[in-house]
């Protein structure tokens, strides 16, 4: 019997998800709305009665104190019926996830319904509204645009007309072949892009070579095989492959581009540290490993889900936090999880529903799910999520960028693993479903207005608690000893974590044991499926009886799915037939190489004239309520920043915890007083004037933002993230390959290695406009560079809030002639001017200058200059701690050529140069203060004061003067969202 | 006298558990993490320990409402022992989640024969929320909060607004002593609305405790204030002068005081 149970706020309490849906109708152009929702449940049970139904809306859905029920037959008149919050005339909208589409609630729901005694109950969930004021038609649009996502949701006008909650037919066995022979380059390529395989040219025919030379023909699996491993998410294809490269400076040749900058940047990093060495593992596993302190190293790794977040906001970013947890998880023989970091890209929130094209999730909704999507995963994961940035532009409209990172403590001698012939491999966690199909193929692809439709299986919902379980077993059989080796299940699904952890021995798997969450999977869609919460660990025979006792006593399935035998061969069976055999080297040598041209022209530099002017009270209000420097206040609060306990500096300080610290300091042992500094920096304005520049400039500001709030910066690890448009076009190319040399550079001069990275390529989004023609909107490159530094004692950390009256101001660092992609252009609609640059020897002596000076206990507040430059740093000081500033701007080291004084005042106040920072002082250290910075551009520039007030002065006269109140207001009020 | 043993109860979702259990050694317990499923194996185990935690997180995912699945769980099959616990002048903490949780369970004596007193529910903004607040005790019986006048702690949660049934039920609790914790200013006079009551509690409750003084549960997270550097004005208290950033945080002394109960 089905029945449905629906939970209402009751009487006299707040509707919030009708309240949340007016205010989101309001902003689409749906004006004048009542609106009212229940949550549903639909239960299914053999024997399920009336009486049972009522015990089960009462014990497991229902809580009296504030909630209504009502319990019936789906359907029904008294669960259709409009409360009486609303008109009765209102229509009732359903949404429900779609079959197949992770259900987390329904699953927590059925394990409580078989606590209550009541056994086989199944459960799925829907959301019920009720609204007045729309007619049918609009009604079906807002449905569209607000309440469900056509992705992984149904959405029901009226009555749901089911009597049973569906479930899978059967599979069928049929074993399938894919025809290559005779088919011409025109049939290969529609092949790979109707397959969904999306391998280029020379790939395919590489691929029908090979099976003409075995006299057969490829099973479907074989192909799926081939292009999951061989696709640019799982093989990096692009960037690692050879590219000729060609730029002002002339011409260079990469064998293989990555490996011949940034890492061997490191390997010179490592070769000229000799003993002295503090990279463990770089560039080889799911993350990137250096030494903590002497029982325990760190591993950090980022990762982005851009195109699954952009057809599906919630889920994508969920799912993209997931897995790069289960990086972490997987490396070495495990590491524990112990801060997470978020950096997103939008456009901006206010864009018009209007003027979006088609397939285009309007940006605030698109905001507003990616941020609750990394909330819902890492709150529940229990990992504190400490550092992260958001950054506006027109061009990531249909393709918003979501990187998610995490850092993990693994012992020294667990931060390596091998899987040993002979090893069962053994599926760990979530069950395996039809979700996540092609995700890895998907990802390599351009995005169109046709996405959501080809690509839904692409796009899944997290189920965090069941990968908190994961870990909690994975992290105790890690101590006991019990596998040989781990990797998490991501792109590619078994398919990859398999076919890697097997690619020196060889594997037989037996797909049919794999446990799945409903009937009907073929062995490919087992193979290829990318279901989310699953790692693959490899376990000798000897172990497999503890490890599953292990599992089951925590309530993890764990499951033998295949063996690493010493063949070399990856052999796919089920149930005993095989339905593919390919040799490792295939998969893992046998892919083409990818051949790119890459191009770069340095834009022409146009000077940069400065108005003029004498007050820029008003700019620096605009600059602060820029969407780019405004508070984020929004989005941290709702992210757990504090578990674990290991807090030290926090996303927010201040003397009313309101102020945007530099970078976060956490302790991951509580039982020492060493910590972990975790900073980013990224600026994808630079990178339309020079994104060699624009490379610099995040390497220097996420080191210095690690410096500001006390790390070591001789132990500084770094982690790059590129997210560029299509690489086959060579100038698009050319400017990642320019930022990459960047790397490459500046990590030898700072001595900052790179341990780990990640490209995502192809953020383009297309879509036909009104006239028919194409049109595509590619991202500005963009390159986030993340830091993880180090600090000996925690209590010596720093924050960015003025501590006192009566201090004084120093600006350390040099400001330069460099206003181009500023945030002051950006507020003035001014073009022009250079993208700053890089000093690496000053830059060097400047952040060991810092640490020494912080380090002694001289400096009470540190806060690093970035957008908006030197104004906005004193102001945001000022604000966080509650003192006023006099600050004279001319004292500042200014350098370069300027046409008046009005531009030397601009760059003064306003430049964002880099290696820049300001300290305050207490009086009786300034000397001390000075002495540690001798030889590094420095200057006093003024004092704070116990009044309330920013004085900006140019030679004595005011140009800047305001309360602080004011200030404050400008930088919260933009993202201050409902 | 030994240190007393206390068992913090692990639960898929649980995920407060390890800083817990550190917070009740650091004050000098003896203190084990236990899964929900040994206990609920073997109930007897309880006889072990003096006093029970049953942590922050989000057991079972607390996709339902927070604390449902783990709450039935304990109320349905761990009632009798767990009263027997209670009744044998033994301990118990509900943080955060595991307050959810105990509300649930009947423990904390929030239910009479109309059904419960008092839940927790969503926040007022509806969403979840990260952040320090100010708290008065009045501890009366209240074991853990013996001496404790006014003290800082962070929030984190989505469901930690207490609502109670009705205004007699309100009666009930404000005169039963039952709301040892409140949201205050930072002047610890009443609190101004939000973000001062982050979440709407009616009385500005923070946490409550049983009848016999020796249940508490709260929203606030003691765990997280264990060290001085937790506070988020610490480098502020620092260049005050006079303080020491290697000592500890007040949130301590809650579990100090459980421990100290026993000695």
């Amino acid at each position: 019997m089905l029945w449905e149970v629906d939970v209402l706020p009751a009487e006299g309490r707040p509707d919030r998800a009708a309240e949340r849906l007016v205010d989101a109708a309001a902003h689409a152009g749906f004006e004048g709305l009542s609106v009212a929702t229940a949550r549903g449940f639909l239960v299914e049970g053999d024997a399920l009665d009336a009486a049972a139904a009522e015990r089960i809306a009462n014990g497991v859905f229902t809580d009296s104190v504030v909630e209504e029920r009502r319990v019936g037959s789906v359907d029904c008149d008294s669960l259709s019926a409009a409360p009486s919050r609303v008109a009765a005339s209102a229509a009732l909208v359903q949404v429900l996830p779609k079959v197949g589409v992770m259900d987390p609630t329904a699953q927590s729901a059925e394990r409580a319904i078989a606590d209550l005694g009541l056994d086989g109950v199944r459960v799925r969930t829907l959301h019920k509204y009720w609204i007045a004021g729309l007619d049918g038609e609009r009604l079906g649009e807002l449905g569209r645009r607000l309440l469900a996502n056509d992705a992984i949701e149904q959405l029901v006008v009226g009555p749901l007309g089911i009597e049973h909650l569906p479930s899978g037919a059967p599979y069928q066995f049929e074993l399938k072949h894919v025809t290559l022979a005779g088919l011409d380059d025109d049939a290969l390529m529609r092949l790979s892009k109707t397959q969904q395989l999306y391998l280029q040219l020379a790939e395919m025919q590489t691929i029908q070579k090979w099976f003409a030379d075995q006299g057969r023909e490829p099973t479907d699996i074989e192909l799926e095989t081939l292009a999951q491993t061989w696709s640019e998410h799982c093989s990096h294809k692009t960037l690692a492959g050879r590219i000729a490269y060609r730029d002002e400076n002339g011409e260079r040749h990469f064998e293989s581009m990555l490996k011949e900058t940034i890492f061997a940047a490191t390997k010179q990093l490592q070769a000229q540290w000799g003993a002295e060495d503090w990279c463990v593992s770089v560039f080889k596993d799911n993350a990137g490993i250096v030494r903590f302190d002497e029982t325990d190293n760190v591993c950090f790794k980022v990762e982005t889900h851009n195109h699954p977040s952009a057809l599906e906001p919630y889920g994508g970013a969920n799912t993209g936090l997931g897995g790069v947890i289960r990086d972490t998880l997987g490396t070495g023989l495990g590491a524990k999880p112990i801060a997470s970091t978020d950096v997103f890209c939008f456009a901006p929130p206010d864009t018009a529903d209007d003027t979006l094209p088609p397939g285009v999730l309007a940006p605030r909704r698109v905001m507003r799910g990616v941020v609750e999507g990394v909330r819902d995963y890492g709150n529940r994961m229990g990992i504190p999520t400490v550092n992260g940035a958001i950054c506006f532009d027109e061009r990531y409209l249909g393709n918003p960028l979501v990187f998610c990172g995490n850092v993990g403590l693994i012992p020294h001698d667990k931060s390596f693993g091998q899987p040993q012939p002979g090893d069962l491999a053994v599926s760990i966690g979530g069950r395996t479903g039809r979700d996540g199909i092609h995700g890895a193929t998907f990802s390599s692809a351009e995005l169109t207005s046709e996405s959501e439709s080809l690509s839904g299986g692409a796009v899944q919902i997290g189920n965090a608690v069941e990968e908190k379980k994961v870990a909690d077993v994975l992290l105790e059989a890690r101590d006991r000893g019990l596998y040989t080796a781990v990797t998490d299940c991501g792109a590619g699904g078994f398919s990859s974590a398999i076919g890697e952890m097997g690619e020196e021995i060889g594997a037989e798997v037996w797909l049919e044991k794999a446990p799945l969450k409903y009937d009907g999977l073929s062995y490919t869609e087992i193979w290829i499926s990318e279901a989310q919460e699953r790692m693959v660990v490899s376990v000798p025979d000897d172990r497999w009886d503890e490890l599953r006792e292990l599992c089951e006593s925590e309530g993890v399935e764990a499951t033998a799915i295949a063996r690493f035998t010493p063949t070399g061969n990856l052999k796919l069976t089920y149930h005993g037939e095989t339905v593919g055999e390919l040799p490792m080297a295939l998969l893992h040598e046998g892919r083409p190489p990818v051949v790119r041209e890459a191009t770069y022209t340095p834009p022409a530099v146009t000077p940069f004239t400065a108005p003029k002017k004498n007050d820029f009270t008003e700019d620096l209000h605009k600059i602060l309520g820029s969407l780019n420097v405004a508070s984020k206040e929004w989005v941290i609060r709702q992210y757990d920043h504090e578990v674990q306990a290991g807090s030290v500096v926090k996303p927010l300080v201040g003397v009313a915890s309101d102020g945007p610290g530099d970078a976060a300091v956490v302790r991951p042992k509580l039982s020492s007083h060493r910590g972990l500094v975790i900073g980013c920096g990224i600026n994808p304005r630079y990178g339309d004037l020079d994104t060699y520049r624009m490379a610099a400039s995040a390497i220097d500001e996420a080191i210095r933002n690690c410096v500001a709030v006390g790390a070591d910066p001789s132990r500084i690890a770094l982690l790059d993230n590129f997210c560029w448009g299509d690489c086959e076009r060579s100038e698009t190319l050319g400017s990642l390959v320019r930022a990459a040399l960047a790397c490459h550079d500046l990590s030898i001069a700072f001595e900052a290695p790179f341990v780990s990275g990640k490209d995502s390529l192809n953020n383009e989004f297309s879509f036909f406009d009104a006239d028919g023609a194409k049109q595509t909107i590619a991202i500005p490159p963009t390159l986030l560079i993340s830091a993880m530094g180090q600090i000996d004692d925690v209590a010596k950390s720093v924050t960015m809030d003025l501590k006192r009256a009566g201090s004084q101001l120093f600006v350390v660092g040099e400001t330069h002639n460099e206003m181009g992609g500023s945030h002051f252009a950006l507020v003035n609609e001014l073009t022009g001017g250079a993208a700053p640059t890089v000093n690496p020897v000053v830059a060097k002596a400047t952040f060991a200058a810092m640490h020494t000076a912080i380090h002694e206990g001289l400096a009470l507040s540190c806060h690093d200059l970035s957008e908006g430059g030197l104004a906005v740093a004193l102001a945001e000081m000022a604000f966080a701690g509650g003192f006023g500033v006099e600050a004279d701007a001319s004292s500042t080291p200014l350098t370069g050529d300027y046409a008046n004084d009005y531009d030397r005042m601009a760059a003064a106040l306003f430049s964002e140069s880099n290696t820049r920072f300001v300290c305050e002082v207490a009086d009786e250290h300034a000397d001390r203060f000075a002495a540690c910075l001798e030889g590094v551009p420095h200057a006093l520039i003024g004092h704070t004061f116990d009044e309330d007030g920013l004085r900006l002065k140019w030679n004595g006269a005011r140009v800047v003067e305001t309360g602080l109140a004011s200030l404050k207001e400008a930088w919260q009020a933009p993202l201050r969202m409902a | 006298m030994p240190s007393p043993r206390v068992l913090v109860l692990r639960s898929p979702g649980a995920n407060c558990d390890e800083e817990t259990a550190e917070a009740f050694r650091l004050a000098g317990a003896v203190a084990e993490r236990v899964h929900v499923n040994r206990l609920l194996e073997n109930p007897a185990l309880l006889e072990d320990f003096q006093a029970l935690c049953v942590p922050g997180g989000f057991s079972y995912g607390d996709d339902i409402s927070a604390g449902r699945v783990l709450g039935n769980q304990v109320r349905l099959k761990l009632s009798d022992p767990l009263k027997r616990f209670r009744d044998d002048g033994k301990l118990v903490l509900g943080v955060c989640n595991g307050f959810q949780v105990l509300v649930k369970t009947g423990l904390l004596d929030l239910d009479d024969d109309a059904g419960p007193l008092a839940t927790l529910t969503w926040n007022d903004h509806g969403r979840y929320e990260a952040r320090w607040v100010h708290v008065k005790a009045t501890p009366g019986d209240c074991v853990f909060l013996k001496g404790i006048e006014q003290i800082e702690m962070p929030i984190a949660h989505a469901e930690g607004n207490i609502a109670v049934r009705d205004a007699a039920a309100l009666d009930t609790l404000t005169s039963g002593g039952r709301i040892v914790l409140r949201y205050t200013g930072a002047d610890g006079g009443e609190p101004n609305g939000f973000p001062e009551n982050p979440n709407g509690a009616t009385a500005n409750a923070a946490g409550l405790t049983d009848s016999t003084g020796r249940v508490l549960g709260l929203m606030p997270h003691p765990e997280r204030f264990l060290f001085a550097t937790q506070h988020p004005q610490w480098t502020r208290k620092k260049a005050a002068g006079g303080f020491d950033p290697h000592g500890d945080g007040d949130g301590l002394r809650l579990f100090r005081n459980a421990v100290a109960y026993f000695g």
